[in-house]
């Protein structure tokens, strides 16, 4: 009987060892499959950071550049838009930025690093579609209150004020995004890459 | 069963042998052996890089090789931007050159092939595709019935001029040995390698220019697979996990075949 | 109906097994299969050979995620087929891996299922009552030589590209419909874009289809006889009267099972060492020239097919003499497809009161090392390029390959055979 308990013993030792070191080989086989499936090396040259020269940005008017494959709108912001923002702060859904759409350097009343460039990317929060700038104020059928200037969502008419801000009760549920992005010089901005290494 | 295994290993080793015997038989040009302690030495690879981009990359592709693959012999970001890449390239790209195809069908004759797995491609039965290209980027000759005035010993009539000639200098054939027929061919490289002499010395000595276009080889060697190094030593743990495996797995089977036997 | 059925299992099994026979499967397949207790070294190749279909389903799924089956040229003048094998390479994260396993897979499946033939040949598995087995396991490895020919087409390099050219080629051979039937294979008139495409649809999907479908098949029917031995003896006659399973049975599993193990962890110890080490193959698995794009224009100076096609190959070459009024051409395709189909009539050709090679005569122990030799040296010549030398040697030995199968029916029966004994021997 002794013995008997014995051999049953090895053998479930065995048994788990066997079974330890196998599962692991099939894990470890299986972690280079999944991992094969992220962005590869293409995706990621084609994502990499970009660079856009704004030294012929006129005061009010915006340029779009490509980063991984997405409109990033380069504003650069009069002083009565930047003013605009103030009387949008009471219609805009979350005016001072609390949602994590932004990063930390550009939570702030004007969601940018310097007040009069805006970077955002321009893709609308509800269902991906890209909206269009209407930057000309006045009130007109179909916008909020008093337009001060800001964006339009086509697909399903969710706006946004001259910060990015989405208008309250719109099917839009967050500001547009702040990409990554820093000033290598006065002119240029690198877009997708910034000091906390993003 | 053990002399079956055993018979069954024979089996195996003759088959690995009698390729390789045939192949010596047959000859085929002789290759010079390229240095492979290149191969990994970081210095090397990195003046290799440096002499590929300043002398083949103006012609040559290497379309499947980013910039970013450099960072594997050692460089980093910064070394590669400042030093190694034109003005508006990003180090994630591919190694693609402006000339048109259809220009170097017309300059060539044929469109210089890209060079990512140019290593790989040239393996031989004569020896590997470094030895190859050693030989290769060595073998360049005057000729004057070549429309490039250039003519090699191991690409008969190749249609790339001596683009290293500034460094190696100028080289002519030596008389044919007498076996051969004369006529320039194919045929030399069946015999014994031909001899050339160095008429002119270029910017290097004859030793610099070896060391250089060995650094040269290595790096396409490494171009041809930048993952070589990753793989051999992945390999290593993968062994040594299945030793453990087939130990382990063993014994259990031991353990259970006490009931049968 | 649940009544009339016995469950006997409880909680989630119990239910599925109401449903779903998976314990009695489980019990059919594995722990109440009673496979001979004296299987040996040669009794891996089958399990073996199911594991490198599985490995190479998974690698190939992955492998699709990435591969672009597109002959044209990309913007740095390479074919798009050709890039995204580099690119699969290169850039995709252990890509290199994934191929390298594939493209080892590949070769390692024919060494598997060569050996595993090999020893249905020496111990008489094709015999009576498993000639259904052997032919399926004969469909298997037609399937797995499509799989492989479309498949090697795919990373559109040179050896790619020619091989698939002169194989496609042995069709229009066939008198009067030839031509028209090898423009319709290509769907070209050469091989370009059409072919690569539908060389792919059948790798990826039809031929795997088939594949697993006879590897069911196989097992099927073996299940349904049981397995033969090293002793060539039917286990099935000496049964425990009262139990009813054979003396010399031994459940599947766990014994087979844990015996399989070892030889799967071998296997790969080997396996891993060629992808992690030489993953070429010394030139056999992966080859120099398939490392530069497929040219229409420019065949390589010497182009054999991969190796484990070659044996036949050098019958197709053997055959010189045109007969009939029919080309040596013709004759040549005639000879290659014999000379793989011939094996499905083994069963009927084998007239040995014994099966295993334990018991049977000097005369067919010659014969199959005679056999064997020609195997070998037939697969060898097939890697040369040919001279006349080389194709006499290869007409003799395809003289001896054919004579191994053909004189079966008279020296099987003539040889000096040894008694089998009762129960099977260590």
């Amino acid at each position: 009987m002794s013995t008997e308990a014995k051999v049953d013993n090895s053998r479930r030792n065995l048994l788990v060892a066997t079974s330890v070191v196998g599962g692991a080989a099939c894990v470890g086989t299986l972690v280079p499959f999944v991992i094969s499936m992220t962005p590869s090396e293409r995706a990621l040259a084609a994502g990499a950071p970009v660079e856009a020269d704004i030294s012929k940005l006129a005061p009010g008017e915006m340029m779009t550049v490509e980063w991984r494959g997405k409109p990033v709108w380069i504003i650069r912001r009069t002083p009565e838009m930047l003013a605009s923002l103030k009387k949008t702060d009471s219609l805009v859904s979350d005016p001072t930025s609390e949602k994590p759409m932004q990063p930390e350097y550009a939570k702030n009343d004007a969601r940018a690093i310097k007040p009069e460039y805006l970077v955002v990317v321009g893709i609308c929060t509800h269902l991906g579609c890209s909206p269009s700038s209407k930057f000309k104020q006045g009130a007109e059928e179909g916008m909020v209150a008093d337009w001060a200037g800001g964006f339009i969502c086509p697909c399903h008419g969710s706006q946004f004020d001259l910060a990015g801000r989405v208008m309250k009760s719109m099917p839009a549920p967050d500001n547009l995004p702040v990409p990554p992005h820093k000033y290598l010089s006065d002119a240029r901005i690198l877009i997708g890459e910034d000091d906390k290494g993003a | 069963m053990k002399s079956q295994v055993k018979n069954l290993c024979r089996l195996f080793a003759l088959l690995l042998v009698l390729p390789t015997m045939a192949f010596a038989s047959e000859g085929g040009p002789k290759l010079d052996l390229a240095p492979k302690e290149k191969f990994s030495d970081r210095a090397a690879l990195q003046h290799g890089a440096k002499l590929f981009i300043n002398y083949c990359l103006n012609c040559h592709s290497a379309s499947y090789v980013r910039y970013s693959n450099l960072k594997g012999i050692g460089l980093t970001d910064d070394q590669i931007k400042d030093n190694l890449l034109f003005t508006g390239e990003k180090v994630g790209d591919l190694m693609r050159i402006a000339m048109q195809r259809d220009d170097a069908q017309v300059w060539f004759g044929a469109p210089p092939p890209d060079l990512s797995v140019i290593a790989r491609s040239r393996g031989s039965e004569a020896g590997s595709g470094a030895d190859w290209l050693y030989s290769y980027l060595r073998g360049f000759y005057r000729d004057p019935s070549r429309p490039t005035g250039w003519n090699n010993t191991v690409f008969d009539k190749v249609g790339m001029p001596h683009i290293l000639w500034e460094l190696q200098g100028d080289q002519v054939l030596e008389a044919e040995p007498a076996a051969a027929g004369g006529e320039h061919g194919g045929a030399h490289a069946a015999h014994a390698a031909p001899k050339l002499k160095l008429v002119k010395q270029g910017t290097m000595t004859p030793a610099e220019y070896d060391n250089a276009v060995g650094d040269l080889v290595a790096f396409l060697v490494y171009i041809g697979e930048p993952t070589a190094d990753t793989r051999k030593q992945l390999g290593v743990l993968v062994l040594v996990l299945l030793s453990i495996l087939t130990l382990l797995s063993y014994l259990l089977k031991k353990e259970f075949w006490k009931d049968v036997h | 109906m649940a009544a009339e059925k016995q469950v006997t299992t409880t909680g989630l099994l119990g239910w599925i097994d109401e449903r779903f026979p998976l314990t009695v499967m489980w019990k059919q397949h594995l722990s109440e299969y009673y496979a001979p207790r004296n299987f040996n070294f040669w009794y891996f190749f089958g399990s073996l050979a199911l594991m490198v279909l599985v490995i190479q389903i998974f690698t190939g799924i992955f492998l699709v995620m990435h591969y672009k089956p597109d002959a044209s040229l990309n913007a740095s003048g390479v074919p798009v087929a050709f890039a995204s094998v580099e690119y699969i390479m290169r850039d995709v994260p252990w890509g290199w891996l994934i191929r390298y396993m594939h493209s080892t897979g590949a070769s390692a499946f024919f060494i598997v299922v060569y050996l595993h033939m090999f020893r249905g040949m020496i111990y008489g598995s094709y015999r009576k009552p498993r000639e259904l087995i052997w032919l399926f396991g004969v469909f298997i490895f037609l399937a797995l030589m499509a799989e492989a020919f479309f498949g090697y087409l795919l990373p559109w390099g040179q050896m790619s590209y020619w091989g698939a050219q002169v194989i496609v080629n042995l069709f229009s051979a066939i008198p009067l419909i030839g031509d028209g039937l090898s423009i319709w294979l290509r769907g070209d008139f050469v091989v370009g874009d059409a072919t690569l495409n539908r060389f792919f649809s059948f790798h990826v999907i039809a031929i795997p289809f088939v594949l697993a479908g006879l590897v069911v098949a196989h097992i099927i029917a073996l299940h349904e006889v049981g397995s033969n031995n090293p002793d060539g003896i039917e286990i099935k006659k000496k049964k425990d009267p009262a139990t009813g399973i054979p003396l010399d049975g031994i459940p599947f599993h766990p014994y087979y099972t844990v015996k399989d193990i070892v030889g799967v962890a071998v296997f790969l110890i080997i396996f891993s060492w060629i992808i992690f080490f030489a993953p070429e193959g010394g030139n056999y698995f992966i080859e120099a020239n398939n490392f530069i794009p497929a040219d229409p224009l420019k065949t390589p100076p010497h182009i054999a097919p991969v190796w484990y096609f070659t044996p036949f190959y050098s019958v197709l070459r053997a055959v010189t003499y045109p007969l009939f009024g029919l080309d040596a051409k013709f004759w040549g395709v005639v000879a290659m497809g014999a000379s793989v189909l011939i094996f499905a009539f083994l069963p009927w050709l084998d007239r040995s009161p014994v099966k295993s090679i334990r018991y049977k005569g000097p005369i067919f122990k010659a014969a199959i090392t005679i056999f064997v030799i020609s195997f070998i040296v037939l697969g060898y010549l097939g890697l040369l390029a040919p001279t006349a030398g080389r194709t006499l040697a290869a007409q003799i030995f395809s003289v001896l390959y054919f004579a191994f199968f053909l004189l079966m029916p008279w020296y099987s029966r003539m040889d000096k055979c040894k008694p089998e004994p009762e129960r099977v021997t260590e």
